[in-house]
């Protein structure tokens, strides 16, 4: 028996669901990674799930009055509130389950939000969700930016990058001046049963995260980096080659804390150099070595502390 | 038949709610509607009332975590004043315009600055063209029977709107009152179960909420504006039937002593009470002054106001909120443009008063008449303010 559940564990990818839940036509751009992980987040969960979502690219690509994606039930109110809403959602079937009204069926609730619906104006939702212990999944898909309203900065928006309101300039060198705020670390701190990151990149790493927050009781946060070719001034063709860059050069590791354990996912033997993420990318083609070399030691001690965190063995 | 109890309105509309067996109710706390979701929380706690009981950090929350509820399909209610509504208010406008079906009780109260928790109607005011029902109540028995009424006017199908029901803040909310209390097979008699059109559930996929390209939009807001309107005959059946069942009869519009009166003050809220003392007052001086309460503020009752104010020479309004910088104050503006068209259309005063909490009394309502027939100008003064 446990041994089967391993097993199911390991090889999640014989239980991914041929269904889609998004269907193909929405508007978003060619190669956006975003809505790539929503459809596996999706499959992941299945059915029986509602969905409530923030305003956003997602949103807006997907419910064009009167066309809809959504093969699931969906909601979307407003820009700093899906984790509320879901809070809602949640509430009202629990009295109405309990009450004998809506059949006694298992429905999996997901709030999903962009960067900034998660990190900075729906914060205070969020939190709020975490702390009353709603059971509900929170999705943050980040791509590191505003996109919906034409790439302006988020606090998720890394050190380094530029975007149409942390352009780089004599003042702000760096475009972005400030740290990504480490949304996930603090998610984690309001001691939810499940937190994790993920990427569209490792997809059944992806996968088998949303499995798992799906099963677990109370609030679960799974901050997912979604590679905008768009606002990355990239190819439309090298998301996925971009997500495994961030990953592998531990810009973005794929770590999950359970139960107050942290885990490590994914560890390279060794990370790549940071300039080689940052190669080809227009968001980051202002930067000079001093620069770059600055993100490199954050992100090793970053990563040190991670390793740490995580009881890996650090190599001296 | 119910008993009558001797109890805080709060307390008594808590309980109203409690009796409508609500699935959701969604709690910030704000003086002075506090005792509402106080009391709620009791009542939850103790297992009075099987609901989810929802603790929510900020107004925004509440009325989000209101708008997820009601899509699910659970009965939900809400209740906040003043700055918590201006907190909301972004997701007000979104309840009504999703059609969904929530009840709230607004304590009205002054918005800041400066900071005031006192009554007047600037909170409501602000949300005026929000697309909710707004109701005013004049005394506890009204907030308590309005609890079962706006549930049953906004989970009609032909309805299903948010509704709004002002509860003067202290003035009303705080104050212990004589109220006849329904018996649960009372609320039984009068309040359906609710069996919302649409809800977010698996076994029916919908999205709700899409985006709207200007092609839609504009049909969209013409859509909700008539949903609006269509409520009124609803509005009134709920009235009359629970005039059946109570012996109260309410409307959208009430006329005290306005037969054969040549000036009409027309009031909503607590003030009505007053203003209804000082209209005795001058009868009794043999002067012919009869009173308006507009009780159904949205939608308005157009022709009701116009009944009601036929035959008058002059009309005093008095506001409870002010509109800076416009030509006179909110229920004046419905008033004016209403009697405009009318042929021997009365004089229509505006008078701002009780602002903030300033007291006014029935003779301050008696001096606003005697000011308002000498003024020619027709903008609007604010009463009693000091220099
Ligand atoms: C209260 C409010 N402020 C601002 C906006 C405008 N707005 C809509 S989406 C958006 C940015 C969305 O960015 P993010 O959450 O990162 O999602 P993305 O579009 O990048 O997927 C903004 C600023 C809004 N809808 N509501
Ligand atoms: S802007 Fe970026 S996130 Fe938005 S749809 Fe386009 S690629 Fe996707």
């Amino acid at each position: 028996m446990a041994e089967t559940e391993k097993k199911k564990v390991i090889k999640p990818i014989k239980n991914f669901s041929l269904e889609e839940y998004i269907s193909s036509g929405h508007r978003a751009c060619q190669g956006c990674a975003e809505v790539l992980a929503v459809r596996h987040v999706l499959k992941a969960i299945g059915p029986d799930m509602i969905l409530a979502m923030a305003t956003g690219c997602m949103e807006i690509i997907s419910s064009p009055y009167p066309l809809t994606s959504w093969n699931v039930p969906w909601i979307h109110v407003a820009f700093e509130n899906a984790a509320a809403v879901a809070s809602g959602v949640e509430s009202g079937l629990k009295a109405l389950r309990r009450k004998g009204r809506v059949p006694d069926k298992d429905i999996t609730i997901v709030a999903m939000g962009g960067d900034g619906g998660t990190t900075d104006i729906g914060f205070q939702a969020l939190s709020g969700m975490m702390e009353r212990g709603h059971k509900v999944i929170y999705v943050c898909v980040d791509n590191e930016a505003y996109m919906n309203t034409g790439i302006q900065r988020s606090s998720s928006t890394p050190f380094g990058a530029t975007t149409t309101t942390s352009p780089a300039g004599k003042n702000a060198p760096a475009g972005q001046m400030t740290w990504k705020k480490d949304m996930v670390a603090i998610a984690a701190a309001h001691g939810i049963p499940y937190t994790a990151t993920a990427c569209p990149s490792f997809f059944t790493d992806l996968q088998k995260k949303v499995q798992k927050a799906k099963e677990i009781q109370g609030p679960s946060y799974i901050h997912i980096l979604s590679v905008c070719p768009t606002g990355w001034r990239i190819q439309p063709n090298k998301a996925i080659e971009y997500g495994q860059l961030a990953v592998d050069s531990g810009v973005f590791p794929l770590y999950e804390v359970e139960q107050g354990i942290w885990k490590l996912n994914r560890k390279p033997k060794e990370l790549k150099p940071v300039s080689e993420y940052f190669k080809g990318q227009g968001r980051y083609r202002h930067l000079d070595e001093s620069l770059t070399t600055e993100i490199q030691e954050k992100i090793n001690s970053r990563w040190k502390k991670l390793l740490d965190q995580c009881g890996e063995k650090t190599e001296k | 038949m119910g008993r009558k109890v001797g109890v805080e309105v709060s307390i008594a509309a808590a309980d109203a709610v409690g009796l409508c067996d609500v699935d959701v109710v969604a709690a910030y706390p704000i003086t002075p509607q506090t005792h509402v979701v106080e009391h709620l929380s009791e009542l939850c706690a103790s297992g009075e009332l099987d609901a989810e009981f929802v603790p929510v950090e900020s107004e925004h929350s509440a009325m989000s975590v209101c708008c997820g509820s009601s899509a699910a399909g659970a009965r939900t209610f809400t209740s906040t004043s003043a700055q918590g509504l201006a907190l909301m208010a972004e997701i007000v406008f979104i309840a009504s315009s999703m059609r969904f079906p929530i009840v709230m009780l607004l304590a009205n109260r002054a918005l800041s600055a400066p900071l005031s928790i006192w009554n007047d109607h600037s909170d409501t005011m602000m949300v005026r063209d929000s697309g909710w029902i707004q109701i005013f109540c004049e005394n506890g028995q009204e907030v308590y029977d309005a609890i079962f009424h706006s549930f049953r006017v906004a989970e009609d199908p032909r309805v299903s709107l948010p509704v709004m029901i002002n509860v003067d803040g202290f003035n009303l909310t705080h104050v212990i009152e004589p109220i006849e209390f329904w018996s649960k097979e009372m609320v039984g008699k009068y309040l359906p179960p609710f069996k919302p059109l649409y809800t977010l559930h698996p076994s029916k996929v919908v999205s709700m909420g899409a985006f709207g390209m200007p092609e839609i939009y504009t049909e969209a807001r013409k859509a909700q504006d008539e949903a609006l309107w269509k409520s009124y005959p609803v509005i009134k059946q709920g009235w009359d039937e629970l005039a059946e069942l109570t012996g109260r009869k309410y409307s959208p519009v009430e006329c005290y002593k306005t037969e054969g009166a040549d000036t009409i003050i027309l009031a909503m809220g607590s003030i009505c009470e007053t203003a209804s003392l000082a209209v005795d007052k001058m009868r009794e001086d043999g002067k012919k002054v009869g009173l308006v309460k507009l009780r159904l503020w949205r939608p308005l009752p157009v022709d009701d106001i116009k009944k009601a104010l036929r035959g008058a020479k002059d009309v005093l309004v008095l506001d409870r909120a002010v509109s800076f910088g416009a030509a006179n104050a909110p229920v004046t503006s419905e008033i004016r443009s209403i009697m405009y068209h009318e042929p021997d259309r009365p004089n229509v005063h505006n008078i701002i008063a009780g602002l903030g909490g300033r007291d006014v009394t029935p003779d301050h309502v008696i001096k606003m008449v005697e000011s308002a027939l000498v003024d020619t100008n027709y903008g609007y003064n604010i009463f009693g303010v000091r220099s």
